[in-house]
């Protein structure tokens, strides 16, 4: 008797036991609760006569949405197009919007937070009082300043401002740009500028290699440059370039409505969009700019300054020395302002930009009311999204980062 | 440390059992009795309709009918407490149990009904969708509108409607959706379209934040049937059957010509008609019927008033509003507003 209710003991002390009993316990629990939750959510349904199911994606759809990319891609046609292509509307919209902002509140960033550390004063007056701005104020008053403030600038409908006659134009409707037409000889053209590419970095490479041999330098920028721009044009053109272009068409006769920029001629982007590519990458810049200046001030001073011992000039220095090693510092915070703009992207809903929410959980949504099932296929999205970003920037951080030898 | 965790593991699968067994939920009306409140979703401000003014008093034909509910469930119609609503977020709010009535000119439709889990109670305003153009513009009619863009609300009937519409006509059309009322309006303002369609009452609720109301027009056309109406949830009849008849109360009683600065004296008088005697509960025992206390619909009239009150305070011809009764008259005045009887 006492000696199995010793053991018992001893096997609760047994450290390893005891981590497998623990352990097995919160599964438990999780997987109760996880059990409870489905089962509620089910029950609840039920009692308001709904079940689950993702039949409603084959369903037409009975409403108009604004033209975006995500129409033109998949050719949106109210009561032909289902809900998938909604959802898919949704997705692209809400991925363009999301990939522009990065790109340009990358840019903007670097270069304001560069500018904060410049010996120029108004520069770093300026890029001070951008940030302070610009990261004190919330992104959805932003989102509506920039577009008021943008519709209020704008000439009518029945207006135009042009910026290049009779190719680009602007007005309260949108940003009107040739759109590209490609026939089928097109894909040699496309497929020669990434050949191009896949070309100069070899080049590249070799100059990098005979720059360490012999210490001489390519102009390895030049060198790119023509290759990227000559190849391409080269083979579209002997080819007898299979693109053509559909340029915006602007009325002034005719019945009143009927005015202005002719729907179908042109590309258009409308301002809903460029508010909200506008909005998110200013506000983002401002919180990247931050990130460079605190990545480059951790470089220390003494790196600069044997630099310029060795008589490096202040921008190679800037571009060899100081960036490279600020980068290692950067890419961790910049990665998480990435999934920052993608998530913000949400708020687009609140100026009739057409991205997932509010294409897909809010009218759609509204249409079917398959709540669980639509906010979870919208909440994949951005997981996706989110993890598709990390990914990259991990794999990009792995690269930069230093090389122990 | 160790010991810690331990107990908090078996306090988590103890927890799970017991949520387990607390998941049979009360009845709403169980629930909004033992909270103290009616939890009444509403517009983020449409005058006339719920709309709050600045120290936050909610006010419009859509609140009195839940402040009716209060004053049946409670006797006091002040306990109420609401929550802004856009139209996108409105049946997510009500089936995720958020609020208890959802009030907010809200259309019944036949998908609503049967396939979003919930019940329409009732109409309390027949409308109609209309559309408003610049007065500038110098367009007649609906059918001039070809190639217009077109500004309205995302999440509502009017986004279907318009659609709809303008492929019926074939006509090409531009839809900027927003997901809130002021933004439709301020865009529209600022030129970014031509039209604003949303219903009629609506147009004329909104008309006043423009900044020049003066210079737009309604167009003739009514597109759609836009009966709005209070709606629950699906699947507890009580809480519906009390939404149901304290709408029903109220046109009953304006029928009756029973009205808040009457209802009282009726109380004292001992000759009754006995429809009257019924409504407010001095015959027959409709009250506890529906789990409430026999004076519930007294307590509408007197502190709510009837139907044909709320509508003259709140849209009537001498608000900002300026709608005329037109069908939602009472049948016996030439409109449709016909509510079952009580008894
Ligand atoms: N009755 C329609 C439309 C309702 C609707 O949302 N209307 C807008 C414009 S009148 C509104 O109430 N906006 C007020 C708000 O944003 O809360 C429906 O039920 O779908």
């Amino acid at each position: 008797m006492f000696g199995r209710d010793r053991s018992l003991t001893s096997l609760l002390n047994d450290t390893f036991i005891r981590g497998i009993l623990f352990q097995a316990l919160i599964a438990i629990g999780l997987l109760l609760s996880i059990n409870w939750l489905a089962d509620n959510t089910l029950s609840n349904l039920a009692n308001q006569g709904k079940t689950l199911g993702f039949d409603f994606l084959t369903r037409t759809a009975g409403f108009q949405i604004s033209p975006t990319l995500g129409t033109w891609m998949l050719d949106y046609k109210v009561g032909k197009s289902t809900y998938t292509d909604v959802y898919l509307i949704g997705i692209i919209n809400t991925f363009i919007v999301a990939l522009l902002g990065i790109l340009a509140a990358t840019v903007i960033g670097f270069t304001v937070g560069i500018m904060r550390l410049s010996d120029n004063l108004v520069f770093r007056w300026f890029s001070s009082f951008y940030v302070e701005v610009v990261r004190n104020v919330p992104l959805l008053l932003q989102l509506f300043f920039w577009y008021f403030a943008v519709l209020r600038a704008m000439p009518s409908k029945r207006e135009k401002l042009e910026l290049v006659e009779g190719v680009a134009g602007l007005n309260i409707t949108g940003l009107y740009l040739p759109a590209p037409i490609v026939s089928d000889g097109f894909i040699y053209s496309f497929l020669s500028l990434i050949g191009a590419i896949a070309i100069t970095f070899l080049v590249r490479r070799y100059a990098l290699r005979r720059q360490a041999e012999t210490g001489q330098i390519l102009p390895m920028f030049w060198i790119g440059l023509s290759i990227i721009l000559l190849l391409p044009v080269l083979v579209h053109y002997l080819n007898g370039s299979p693109l053509d272009w559909s340029l915006p068409e602007f009325k002034d006769t005719g019945p009143k409505l009927r005015q202005g920029y002719q729907s179908g001629a042109g590309m258009v982007l409308v301002p809903e969009m460029l508010a909200v590519w506008l909005a998110l990458s200013l506000y983002t810049a401002a919180f990247i700019a931050e990130i460079v200046r605190a990545g480059i001030l951790a470089v220390s001073r003494g790196q600069t300054e044997a630099a310029y011992a060795l008589g490096v000039r202040p921008n190679v220095t800037l571009r060899l020395v100081v960036i490279p090693q600020a980068m290692r510092v950067i890419i961790p915070p910049l990665t998480s302002q990435y999934l920052n703009l993608t998530k913000n992207s949400s708020l687009a809903v609140a100026i009739a930009y057409p991205e997932l929410v509010s294409v897909f959980a809010g009218t759609a949504l509204n249409q079917v009311g398959k709540e669980v099932e639509m906010i979870f296929m919208m909440m994949m999205v951005y997981l996706t999204f989110s993890l598709m970003t990390a990914a990259f920037m991990n794999w990009f951080n792995s690269r930069v980062k230093l090389v122990e030898r | 440390m160790k010991k810690l965790s331990f107990l908090s593991a078996l306090c988590g699968a103890a927890m799970g059992f017991g949520a387990v067994a607390s998941a049979n939920a009360a009845t709403t009306l169980e629930a909004v009795k033992a909270k103290g409140f009616v939890q009444c979703g509403v517009s983020q401000g449409l005058p006339g309709f719920s709309n709050a003014d600045d120290s936050g008093k909610w006010t419009g034909l859509d609140v009195d009918l839940c402040r009716a509910v209060a004053a049946a469930v409670f006797g006091d119609a002040e306990k109420v407490k609401y929550s802004p609503l856009s139209a996108k977020q409105r049946f997510t709010a009500l089936s995720s149990g958020e609020i208890d009535i959802l009030s907010r000119n809200t259309t019944w439709t036949m998908t609503r009904d049967t396939q979003l889990g919930l019940n329409f109670a009732g109409v309390n305003y027949y409308d109609g969708q209309g559309m408003m153009v610049p007065t500038a513009l110098g367009v007649k009619s609906a059918t001039e509108l070809d190639g217009a863009n077109i500004c309205t609300n995302t999440g509502t009937t009017t986004e279907l409607n318009i659609t709809d519409y303008f492929r019926t006509n074939g006509m090409s059309f531009n839809l900027v959706a927003f997901e809130k009322a002021d933004e439709v309006v301020a865009a529209y303002d600022a030129g970014r379209c031509d039209v604003y369609t949303t219903d009629r009452s609506g147009l004329a609720a909104q008309r006043g934040k423009l900044t020049q109301p003066d210079s737009h027009v309604v167009l003739p056309e009514i597109i759609s049937k836009e009966p709005l109406g209070p709606v629950v949830r699906q699947g507890d009849d009580q809480w519906f059957n009390i939404v149901r008849w304290s709408l029903n109360a109220m046109i009953n009683a304006e029928e009756l010509g029973i009205s808040s600065s009457n209802v009282n004296m009726k109380k004292f008088q001992s000759k009754l008609a006995p429809s009257v005697a019924r409504l407010i509960g001095k015959e027959g025992k409709f009250g506890e019927e529906l789990g409430l206390s026999n004076d519930w619909a007294y307590n509408i009239i007197m502190q709510v008033g009837n139907y044909g009150e709320s509508y003259e305070k709140h849209v009537g011809l001498n608000t900002p509003l300026k709608l005329a009764r037109g069908v939602n008259s009472l049948w016996s005045k030439g409109g449709i507003l016909y509510a079952a009887p009580i008894r």
